[in-house]
């Protein structure tokens, strides 16, 4: 080992953060841009199948709360891609990168959100995945990640507690509210649970990842957390589980519960969900129709720089 | 009721129905603007609105004290019922057309939250004390968009100009009044927007010509909103809006 290697692994193994000036392997920046820029992509596709409802929103309240909750996507999508910015790479390269395939983004946006519980069970059960996995990450090597986190985190408890409450007000509503509660949590649970990756034998970026500390649990012990919190939300709902398998393991501490359909995990990965082409569809279309209003600034600011300048001499 | 409660009744109605269109207007963005602090703001310009429509749908819900809350005014009102301006329900558009609407109504809100602040009515009042600073940040931004796109490249002047020229016939009547309002506006409640056209066209006209953009003339107008006489607009967005509250009859959300 080099002494600068020595020194970053010293840094990790002493649980200090590493930041942007400091040296590291070149393999721990591209795993951090991966994951980071990854996770930014998720917030800024995420805005569509929860977008798909502000305009449907069944009362006032809920209409700004969704609307609230989909800012504040947006808000983590930019504080994510300027911590990935900080690796050196570029808004705009990402942005293309999304666009053309070799950035991925969580898979659950590629369902649909088909009814306005499907809202519900977003927050509740997406978002909720979302912090199990965020809340380990507040503890992730690298700094301006880790601090992102920590902010994060904050504000996707208030989501999840509204998605949740939006869940208990069909769930304890008229019938036909009830089974639209259900029918949400039918579709959205195993995706949901398909969040926290792959089995961590099949994971190819989790070893490094987890020694480096970027990742700070396997993917495996996340899920299982998630799947042991939300039994006891489904019993309080007064909802089916939708595994039927689902059953408490004395010896282990945790839930037992039924294998994933990973051949479905896999082919939405590929991009071939229900939704993935009308997803990044419609970002390279905001963004295409976008491109004149971003020449406009450009422009203006150039006859503003100009206007100073000639001031000036 | 009273003449003057009922007229306030109406009055409020009318000022919810205002922003929660141009609120649900702004909300189309969400995801689809030109880049990602962009949807934010849209986000932020667009919770305002729903916000201030909340409180004058209360204060109505209040006044009209027959067992209907915010969302019955929302939610259960069909398109000729809703008396709101007709520049709020113009469709979104593209990006120029939607920033030259909201320049629109900023100024317009920037010239008559003040005088309604004033109100002897002191619920419209604090409504008008909230929305004021909103509305300042508002204009703010409006004014900055409509600066940069009409001085910007060949194509948002162009863009922009057409869009002040679209929306301008619809602008006259921001500043009617009718019985209602008139009856409000001499106890001190409303607001008489028939004084507020001047101030307003001053500052149109001063940020459209720093644009470079030409103010339009005077010759056409097309008016109806507060008698519930809409554009064909109004009729699909509230069908969206009022599709999941209207199918489940009396339920909580």
């Amino acid at each position: 080992m080099t002494p600068e290697e020595q020194n970053f692994m010293r840094k990790i193994e002493n649980e200090e953060k590493i930041e942007p000036k400091d040296w590291m392997p070149e393999e721990y920046r591209k795993n951090l841009i991966r994951q980071i820029s990854q996770h930014a992509h998720s917030e800024v596709i995420g805005m569509q199948p929860e977008g798909n409802w502000i305009t449907r929103a069944p009362s006032l309240r809920r209409k700004a709360v969704l609307l609230s909750k989909v800012q504040d996507e947006a808000g983590h999508g930019l504080y994510l891609y300027s911590a990935c910015e900080t690796l050196g790479i570029s808004r705009s390269e990402m942005i293309e990168q999304l666009q053309t395939g070799k950035a991925k983004y969580s898979s659950i946006f590629n369902y649909p959100t088909l009814t306005w519980a499907d809202v519900g069970a977003i927050g509740w059960l997406v978002d909720g995945a979302a912090i199990v996995n965020q809340v380990s990450l507040q503890r992730t090597s690298y700094g301006p990640y880790s601090r992102g986190m920590i902010r994060i985190c904050k504000e996707e408890s208030f989501h999840q507690r509204q998605g949740y409450e939006a869940m208990l007000a069909l769930a304890k509503g008229s019938p036909d509210q009830k089974a639209m509660a259900q029918d949400a949590l039918n579709r959205f649970y195993w995706p949901a649970l398909m969040m926290f990756g792959p089995h961590d034998s099949e994971s190819a970026h989790s070893q490094k990842s987890m020694e480096w500390k970027i990742k700070r649990e396997t993917n495996d012990d996340l899920r299982q957390k998630f799947v042991d919190q939300t039994v006891k939300q489904i019993e309080v709902l007064g909802l089916e589980h939708p595994d039927k398998n689902i059953k408490w393991n004395e010896e282990r501490g945790h839930y037992d519960s039924s294998d994933l359909n990973w051949d479905e995990f896999w082919s939405v990965i590929a991009g071939n969900g229900h939704c993935n082409r009308q997803r990044i569809e419609h970002h390279v279309a905001a963004h295409d129709e976008g491109e004149w209003v971003r020449d406009a600034i450009t422009a203006y600011n150039e006859k503003k720089r100009v206007k100073k300048a000639q001031n000036a001499a | 009721m009273s003449d003057i409660k009922a007229a306030t009744l109406e009055y409020a109605t009318r000022l919810g129905d205002d922003s929660v269109v141009l609120g649900h207007r702004i909300s189309e963005w969400v995801s689809y603007g030109p880049f990602l602090e962009e949807d934010i703001a849209y986000g932020n310009v667009s919770l305002d609105y729903i916000g201030r429509a909340r409180m004058f749908y209360t204060y109505a819900a209040e006044l009209a004290d027959d067992g209907r809350d915010e969302d019955d005014f929302a939610f259960m009102r069909n398109d000729r019922e809703y008396r709101n301006l007709l520049l709020m329900e113009m469709p979104k558009g593209d990006f120029a057309y939607s920033q030259v609407r909201q320049l629109f109504a900023d100024v317009y809100y920037t010239v008559l939250l003040p005088e309604l602040l004033q109100s002897k009515d002191e619920t419209l009042s604090a409504i008008a004390a909230k929305a004021i600073k909103e509305t300042k940040y508002h204009l703010r931004r409006s004014r900055d968009w409509v600066l940069r796109l009409g001085d910007g490249t060949e194509e948002s002047h162009k863009r922009t100009q057409k869009a002040v020229d679209q929306l301008w016939g619809y602008t006259h009547e921001l500043f009617d009044m009718d019985e209602t309002e008139q009856l409000l506006a001499d106890e001190g409640i409303g607001v008489d927007v028939s004084k507020l056209r001047d101030a307003w066209f001053k500052m149109v006209s001063d940020i459209l010509t720093e644009a470079t953009l030409t103010v339009p003339e005077d010759s056409w107008a097309v008016r109806g909103g507060r008698t519930g006489y809409h554009t064909e607009n109004l009729g699909h967005m509230l069908t969206e809006m009022q599709i999941v509250h209207r199918s489940h009859p009396g339920c909580k959300w």
